[in-house]
């Protein structure tokens, strides 16, 4: 508990607001019980930690994927894997998507507990039919005789100008999946609690990691850093808490919509900013309730805008707490367009801080000069 | 079984096909090893195949009687259940292909794992299934395999190592590569079987799965139950190379009469010990199935009657095991026409039954979508009028 609230406040000190320096005191004090070096580790640090630990505690917890074993992770999230547990629980697998997938959902109906590691999420397109048809819906289908307790893992949406078949960002294919749970970590804390839970989930859960997170760092507090750490699935986090204006992100786009809540405190607009974290179940409850607060919506995320994660967020709130906006639900999205490579374009097509503060204030009906129309 | 006192068989034998040899007088042992020659050779492919003679017992014949009576019953219910609306959606029928579901079961344990496409009512019943869960399953209702929310595509049974039942062609491939690269993992001196058509044969995931069997040396026999046609479409127009035992190219393979139960007992031994010590191997089990691909197809417009019942006439898997056990003195005509009465009855009563089963409560829309839903809500079709939480 401590560590939550002190991760909360070093969040929000951090956040740029000058004052505050005799409650910092006064939670340092209570900090007092553990140690207050707060460790800074990357993300992709993170992800290793759990995934060792887990390979530790669980022996039929292994990993397979593409240059997961003696490439060290095609990222380094696999680093020291494979000389700590061996070819048989690091399993290195050829460039075929479909049949591997299909081996780590077979193996993890028969006793093991797979993670599966595609290179990107645009790849695994070419497993989706067991993701989807072999795992996610196994446990049904079945009436609960066998279910698939398996991970599938790996960096999803755009990185930086690979081009239009390497920027897909599938969290809204996936989430619509009965079956399947999605989890989108954001910060390091986020990256080894959920990445934990994933592993000791009895269900099939798609993890939608980063390329760009992998080398940020967070600060962690020791109770992160416990092997026993674990976030419940289905549970959002308010990054920042606010009273005028909700803003909804996940993933990377948590980090732009902090940023937008720092300008728009400059406005006198306090945003709560939201970390989904669960993508599928969304914490529609702890949603709702922000927006019964402050009144307005803004939801962030980087894929297409079309049926996207924000679609369903406001669905939610206008079925749910329709009396309870003072304006329309606002959507930042990557744009309706495959992904450019020229750098220019791929900066359009991406959401940019500007556009999540030009929404937030288009929410809050401070005037904001009109874009010029293609 | 009581034997009767022995008769002149030559009148018996002049039916019979010239590979049955010679015969002996069966004591009423019905345990004792009865040799018995198969009428077509097995093929190798990188590998040389095992012996035509294959031992068994008057106890396994009688046993592959009474199985495959059950299970050609069974599907001839199944058809009849459709056609009166009974059964919904897809049925795929076995009637045919019993002696590979019987054979297979001969040869193995439930420690090793059998995974199978949609065609599966048999192979259920082969690991233990219940005519009352098959019949229940069939028409939704609750006391189902699949408690009624599988249908006859996604029957189950992980107790008796079988993991279905699937709706995708030639998904169960990998699927079935992974049950056995969890066998090795853990060591356990077990095989899994994974069956497919002729149709799935051409799939890239069933290379992409072999070259990782192959690779890592997994216990994993795939059998290709070839019934020559892959729904409407047959073999030679769906496959370059239709020798489906040879398509595992550095993969060895056998070909096997598939219609005969002892000639598919013979290859699966053989190949469960192959996998074992060699990893995967290859059985194309030439084989036939009666009736179309599915309820919805007449089966007779892509082949003709006079194939259908050529094959019934020649090849059908009970009647070659019938004429086995009255060549061999082991039954009669009678005691062999009362087993397939008492199959019938059997499938009677389990229709009977399972047409007393309720259909599943409503609230079993939202069960087994996750083993722990963490009380999260879902909808139904009307989200203000049916939430429930998951649980």
């Amino acid at each position: 508990m401590f560590g939550i609230i002190s991760h909360k406040l070093v969040a929000s000190t951090a956040g740029g607001s000058p004052g505050q320096p005799i409650l910092r005191a006064a939670v340092l004090a209570m900090m007092s019980n553990y140690s207050t070096a707060t460790k800074q580790i990357m993300v992709r640090e993170a992800l290793n930690s759990a995934l060792d630990e887990e390979m530790a505690a669980d022996p039929t917890v292994f990993l397979m994927g593409e240059e997961v074993g003696e490439y060290e992770g095609a990222y380094k999230v696999s680093k020291g894997l494979l000389r700590k547990y061996g070819p048989q629980r690091v399993v290195d697998t050829p460039i075929t998507e479909a049949g591997f997938t299909g081996i780590g959902v077979g193996a993890s109906c028969h006793g093991l507990r797979p993670i599966v590691e595609f290179m990107t999420f645009n790849f695994a397109m070419q497993a989706i039919d067991h993701i989807i048809n072999s795992a996610a819906k196994t446990n049904y289908m079945s009436a609960g005789n066998i279910n698939v307790p398996i991970v599938f893992r790996g960096p999803n949406g755009p990185a930086a100008g690979v081009g239009a078949q390497h920027s897909q960002c599938y969290a809204a294919w996936y989430s619509s999946c009965p079956g399947l749970k999605v989890l989108a970590p954001y910060s390091s804390e986020d990256a080894r609690g959920l990445l934990k839970t994933a592993i000791r989930d009895p269900d099939p859960v798609v993890f939608l990691e980063n390329e760009l997170l992998y080398g940020e760092s967070f600060p962690v507090s020791d109770e992160v850093l416990d092997s026993s750490f674990c976030l419940p699935i289905g549970k959002a986090k308010i990054e920042k808490e606010g009273k005028d204006v909700t803003i909804t992100a996940f993933s990377r786009m948590v980090g732009y919509a902090l940023k937008a809540a720092e300008i728009l405190e400059k406005e006198d607009l306090e945003a709560e900013v939201i970390n989904l974290r669960s993508i599928r179940p969304l914490d529609r409850s702890l949603i709702n309730n922000s927006v019964r607060k402050t009144n307005r919506l803004v939801t962030v995320e980087e894929g297409f805008p079309q049926h996207g994660v924000g679609a369903e967020i406001c669905a939610s709130v206008v079925e749910e707490n329709f009396n309870y906006l003072d304006a329309p639900v606002e959507r930042i999205s990557g744009a309706d367009a495959p992904m450019p490579y020229a750098a220019n374009l791929e900066r359009l097509a991406l959401p940019q801080v500007e556009d999540v503060v030009r929404a937030a204030r288009r929410a809050c009906y401070r005037s904001v000069p009109t874009a010029t129309t293609a | 079984m009581a034997l009767s006192t022995h008769r002149t068989t030559t009148a018996l034998l002049r039916h019979l096909t010239p590979a049955i040899s010679y015969l002996r007088h069966i004591s009423t042992d019905s345990t004792s090893t009865i040799t018995v020659e198969t009428s077509v050779p097995f093929t190798g492919h990188k590998i040389d195949p095992p012996s035509r003679s294959v031992d068994t017992t008057a106890q396994e014949l009688m046993s592959f009687f009474r199985d495959m009576a059950l299970m050609r019953r069974m599907e001839i219910a199944a058809d009849s259940l459709y056609k009166a609306k009974l059964i919904r959606g897809f049925c795929h029928l076995y009637d045919g292909q019993e002696a590979v579901a019987v054979g297979m079961e001969a040869a193995i344990t439930r420690k090793d794992c059998i995974i199978t496409a949609y065609r599966d009512h048999c192979i259920f019943l082969g690991r233990g299934g219940t005519l009352l869960e098959s019949f229940s399953e069939l028409m939704g209702r609750k006391d189902g395999c699949s408690k009624g929310k599988g249908g006859s595509m996604h029957f189950y049974k992980k107790e008796g190592g079988f993991y279905g039942g699937h709706g995708i062609v030639g998904a169960q491939i990998p699927l079935g590569c992974g049950l056995a690269f969890a066998q090795k993992y853990k060591n356990d001196e077990n095989v899994t079987f994974t069956l497919y058509g002729d149709g799935a044969a051409n799939q890239g995931q069933l290379f992409e799965a072999l070259n990782m069997a192959a690779l890592w040396d997994l216990p994993a026999i795939l059998v290709c139950e070839n019934n020559h046609y892959g729904m409407g479409t047959a073999e030679w127009r769906a496959a370059k190379s239709p020798a489906y035992y040879k398509r595992g190219d550095y993969v060895p393979g056998l070909k096997v009469d598939g219609m005969d139960a002892l000639a598919v007992k013979q290859a699966c031994r053989f190949a469960k010990e192959h996998a074992l010590t060699n990893g995967p191997i290859i059985l194309e089990m030439d084989t036939y199935r009666y009736h179309g691909h599915s309820m919805s197809d007449p089966g007779s417009t892509y082949r003709t009657r006079d194939e259908i019942s050529g094959v019934r006439q020649e090849r059908d898997p009970i009647e070659r095991v019938r004429k086995l056990l009255l060549a061999y003195d082991i039954a009669n005509e009678k005691e062999l026409k009362d087993i397939e009465k008492e199959a019938r009855k059997q499938v009677d009563e389990a229709i009977a039954k399972a047409k007393e089963s309720p259909l599943p409560e409503p609230s079993e829309l939202f069960t087994n979508v996750y083993v722990k839903g963490y009380g999260v809500e879902s909808f139904g079709a009307d989200r203000k009028e049916i939430r429930a939480a998951l649980p």
